[in-house]
């Protein structure tokens, strides 16, 4: 991921302390996570503390501290694909990839995560990966959807 | 596009628009929304788009990619206009036949519905169960519009109630509409929008912000999204409408970042009516202006909650304010800001356009016009309903939503997500009506209608919403945070069959801390399921604590 897009990010919003979730959400959708030197930068040049990115940064969870995967796995957990029976698909996911909801495995192939509804309730129980979602799944499916992703 | 300078340009370019069009043209509109979205539906509008180029027919047949129709269990769903044919569950396999069908003026019988029992079969969009016990004022647009181009809302009267409202309305006019038509919020609380506008106006602060809730946190709630997604314009309009009534210069659109259809359409959306001249400067010549601002949530549920939301958007985190400093009064900054969901925002046009008085003639007594449903659980059709209020649960249900998967029975009907509550069948005929569901204690909330037949088990169902909470507290208060955990874990201890007697004792006194002491509505709320659970479902928590069993815990 080039430096000078997330620079290019940075320089916009030089200055607008009001624009650091904006800031924060652009280098997150590039980068996937936010390393300590980015949001260094970014404190310094929208004039915020370093603190308050912190605090940011921890409390929604859309941004991550830590590197993610190459892939990543949602199982929605929203109350229709809970019905549905989410939790067995939640529970073949985390069996094939060794992770819990959260986790990145070392390879960084697949970070696993817990969706809350997604919206597409009619379609659930739902496996979503890299954006790419995989309705009606059913835990004997699983396999041989990750495969697919190298 | 050069901007639109007058009321009058604005009616000349929808008979330019409407000239350019030819009402009796077929028009194939494949529906993108989430869920056929998910089911591929693309790869459906694909196959379209390179038969009618195949057959070299282009200006004989026109293929529209539109937001959510509504029926998404059966998608992907494809509306064959003028005369709306509807056929559902399209592959790509479908296209030539349902191509050459439309062309000879017939139906491509194989996808049409044809009823589960006796195979009868409905064609067109008022002859599909589904829909045709419906009332579709706000949805019902989405299949004629592709949301990614304002001539299409311009096509069917867009924009018309803003023209109205700024030419021969003054704020005060509008607001009075509005109050008039006791339209009442869709966010959750129902409180009237037009008094919360007027709270807004009344302030005496200069600067003034409108601001659309588009959130959306609540879980198996969909409809929002289905309504921003397919047809963002309308909520624009009604929110610039909103703005000049109680004087704003300013709005705000918040909103979901991780849909990215969402995200498309109302960038492209507000960038069109920015150059139209919709939004900006001098709207329509009117001298009014009122500028917008997208703003995205970025994943916790209480960011939707209306002093989080706002602090969300001055780039803070989500944390609720105390209820007495009110929003209204002052919000963002400070400055008074009226808040108002999707929902009430896209109610607006067609009140200003048709009357309060058309408006209060449609609903119940003391909750008017209609509501979208997001229906799920375990129904026969999911999707996105919308009725009239008033209209009894068994029609949304039953005839719409075609009763209770697998040959099942109906245990429980539960509505507004995880602040919401459950009431058992047998109050199948109670009607959707803001007052009469929050006194059965199954408030509407934001229209989630959840579907629980036979085998669900109360216990954890109660147990899997405070879970949600418990992640989406913002812990800045510690009723809310402490006891939501508490109670989490003796419910936790009652699903895996380690319930005490005395534990229902100890959940009432933390359902009642916790609703008196808590900051927002998140905490003072997180008890109505189970409250509502010890309503109708007692029985079940004391036979589970009684046996020990943590026998249905798998079933859910
Ligand atoms: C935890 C929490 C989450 C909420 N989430 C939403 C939401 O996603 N969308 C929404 O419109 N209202 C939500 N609300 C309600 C808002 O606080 C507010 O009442 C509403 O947006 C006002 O709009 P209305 O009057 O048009 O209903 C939420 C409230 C709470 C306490």
């Amino acid at each position: 991921m080039s430096e000078q897009k997330i620079d290019g990010i940075i320089e916009k919003y030089r200055g607008k302390p009001g624009a650091l979730i904006h800031a924060l959400t652009e280098i997150q959708h590039e980068l996937h996570w936010l390393p300590r030197e980015v949001m260094e930068k970014v404190a310094e040049a929208l004039e915020v503390p370093f603190s308050l990115v912190r605090q940011i940064v921890s409390f929604y969870k859309t941004f991550s501290l830590t590197p993610k995967g190459r892939h990543e796995v949602h199982v929605c957990t929203g109350m229709t694909c809970h019905l549905r029976g989410a939790a067995k698909l939640m529970a073949k996911v985390a069996e094939i990839t060794g992770l819990k909801p959260g986790e990145t495995d070392t390879d960084s192939r697949f970070t696993l995560e817990r969706g809350s509804c997604l919206g597409s309730c009619s379609i659930g129980p739902e496996l979503i990966v890299d954006g790419k979602h995989y309705g009606r799944m059913t835990p004997d499916k699983v396999e041989d959807v990750l495969k697919r992703y190298e | 596009m050069p901007k639109l300078e007058s009321v009058a340009a604005l009616e000349s370019l929808r008979s330019d628009i409407l000239a350019r069009r030819d009402a009796t043209r077929p028009c194939i509109a494949v529906c993108a929304g989430a869920a056929c979205d998910g089911l591929d539906s693309i790869t459906v509008a694909t196959a379209f788009k390179s038969e009618i180029a195949k057959q070299g027919l282009e200006g004989k047949v026109d293929l529209r990619v539109t937001g959510c129709h509504g029926y998404c269990e059966k998608g992907p769903n494809v509306v064959v206009g003028p005369k709306d044919v509807c056929y559902f569950e399209v592959t790509p396999e479908d296209v030539p036949g349902i191509v050459s069908a439309t062309l000879k003026g017939e139906v491509f019988e194989e996808r049409v519905y044809k009823d589960p029992q006796t195979g009868a079969k409905a064609v067109h969009m008022d002859e599909v169960p589904f829909y045709k016990h419906q009332t579709r004022l706000l949805i019902g647009d989405n299949p004629k519009i592709d949301p990614m181009k304002i001539e299409d809302y311009i096509a069917i009267d867009g924009y018309a109630a803003l023209a109205k409202a700024l030419s021969t309305m003054t704020p005060d006019e509008v607001l009075n509409e509005v109050k008039k038509a006791n339209l009442r919020g869709r966010g959750g609380g129902g409180f009237p929008a037009g008094s919360k506008w007027e709270t807004t106006k009344n302030a005496p602060e200069k600067t003034k912000y409108v601001i659309v809730n588009g959130h959306e946190g609540e879980s198996a709630a969909f409809m929002d999204r289905a309504m921003l997604t397919g047809n963002p314009h309308k909520v624009i309009e009604g929110l610039i409408i909103g703005a000049y009534a109680i004087g704003a210069q300013q709005g705000f659109i918040y909103t979901r970042h991780d849909a990215p259809r969402l995200v498309e359409h109302l960038k492209a959306a507000m960038a069109q009516a920015e150059e139209y001249g919709f939004m900006g400067e001098n709207i329509l010549g009117s001298g009014f202006s009122c500028n917008v601002e997208l703003h995205f949530d970025v994943g916790i549920f209480v960011s939707g909650e209306s002093s989080g939301l706002m602090r969300s958007i001055e780039g803070n985190a989500p944390e609720p304010r105390p209820k007495y400093i009110r929003t209204s009064v002052s919000g963002i900054w400070d400055k008074p800001s009226n808040l108002n969901n999707v929902e009430t925002w896209a109610n607006v046009p067609q009140i200003i356009t048709r009357g309060a008085d058309w408006f209060t003639s449609i609903g119940s007594e003391r909750s008017k016009g209609t509501k979208l449903v997001s229906l799920s659980g375990n129904v026969v059709n999911s999707g996105i309903v919308e009725v009239p209020m008033g209209t009894p649960l068994r029609t949304l249900i039953f005839d719409i939503g075609g009763g209770v998967r697998d040959g099942k029975s109906l245990k429980a009907i539960h509505f507004g997500g995880a602040m919401g509550g459950s009431i058992p069948a047998d109050q199948i005929d109670a009607k959707l009506d803001f007052d009469e569901m929050s006194k059965l204690g199954a408030p509407i909330g934001a229209g989630g209608l959840l579907v629980m037949d036979e085998d669900t088990d109360m216990v954890e169902v109660a147990r899997y919403l405070l879970d949600f909470l418990v992640k989406e507290s913002c812990g800045k208060c510690v009723p809310c945070r402490e006891g939501m955990y508490q109670m989490l874990k003796i419910l936790t201890n009652i699903t895996e069959g380690k319930g005490k007697t005395s534990d229902l004792d100890r959940l009432g006194d933390l359902m009642e801390v916790t609703s008196a002491a808590s900051l927002c509505a998140l905490g003072k709320t997180a008890s109505d399921p189970l409250k509502s659970m010890m309503r109708y479902f007692k029985d079940e928590y004391e036979t589970r604590i009684a046996t020990g069993g943590g026998a249905g815990s798998q079933a859910i």
